[in-house]
């Protein structure tokens, strides 16, 4: 990928950064509290950010043919299978055992939360795990 | 407003705001390279730099390894950006236990799923995609009765 192109992947990241830490995402209290119904907040967070990607993914490719850098508009890809549901339902119990999320074990570092740093592994470590016992999927039918 | 003070004790403006943001990161992530930017694929890509098992050396994971460690290491200096500007630094006072075990079983699952709540929730849902809209509604229902069961447990 073009140097230019990693810049840009760079400055979205920290704008998605920025945003989980105003957000107070990167703090697993304020998420406990959302799933104990505590605080509703996270609503706002999930709604205005898949709002905004909405907006995003549905207008820009009708008023460009291809990104400013690279030459295809990608594809979510998700599938309706036994295993989106099911990875769905354990990845939500180990949510709400720990209260945080991918992106925010990430971006927790930067803040200085560091105990985040053992989720961040453990995160790690069931991603390894999950790989270990699934087998390649065939050439072509990839996600 | 006493409903809206019970709903959102902490205000509502920091979670709108900060939610804007991240979608104008996945937003500006789409629109300069056309990549789609959920975070839970991280942890694959980035394990075929460390292990030789064929199932980390697909393609389509080695192709994005890349990129996704960049848009990583955004994630820590954009998180580190608000510390310094606008938040302070603090630590979760969240148990160990409950960090270790969580992360292990949500990495597990959000792989098994191939979407967390930023793959399935922010980029699945803007596009307008029924199997993430279903993973959502499961790791909602999910994270709600074991955040409950481990309050009872004694967890933070």
């Amino acid at each position: 990928m073009k140097i230019s192109s990693l810049a840009c992947v760079l400055i979205a990241g920290i704008l998605f950064g920025f945003g989980l830490s105003y957000a107070s995402m990167i703090s697993p209290e304020v998420v406990l509290s959302f799933l104990r119904f505590e605080d509703f907040g996270l609503l706002w967070v999930l709604g205005a950010a898949s709002f905004v990607t909405f907006l995003t993914y549905q207008l820009v490719p009708r008023v460009m043919s291809k990104p400013l850098l690279e030459s295809v508009f990608g594809v979510h890809p998700s599938e309706m299978s036994r295993n989106t549901l099911v990875g769905a339902a354990i990845f939500g119990i180990g949510w709400g055992i720990c209260g945080v999320c991918p992106g925010p074990a990430i971006a927790g570092l930067g803040a200085g939360n560091w105990p985040l740093a053992i989720t961040l592994a453990s995160v790690f470590a069931g991603a390894f795990v999950q790989g270990r016992i699934s087998d390649v999927p065939p050439v072509g039918e990839d996600q | 407003m006493p409903l809206i003070d019970t709903l959102f004790p902490l205000g509502i403006a920091h979670y709108l705001v900060g939610g804007i943001f991240i979608g104008l990161g996945v937003s500006f992530l789409f629109i300069s390279t056309g990549l789609i930017g959920g975070m839970s694929s991280l942890f694959t890509t980035t394990l075929s730099y460390v292990s030789s098992w064929s199932y980390f050396n697909q393609e389509s994971f080695i192709s994005s390894r890349n990129w996704r460690l960049v848009y990583a290491t955004g994630l820590i200096i954009g998180a580190a950006l608000w510390c310094f500007f606008i938040g302070e630094s603090f630590q979760t006072s969240v148990n160990w236990w409950q960090l270790s075990l969580g992360g292990f079983i949500a990495g597990f699952g959000a792989r098994l799923s191939n979407g967390c709540t930023s793959g399935h929730g922010i980029c699945g849902l803007a596009s307008m995609q029924l199997p993430s809209l279903l993973a959502v509604i499961i790791f909602l229902s999910s994270a709600m009765v074991s955040a409950a069961i481990v309050k009872m447990l004694g967890g933070v």
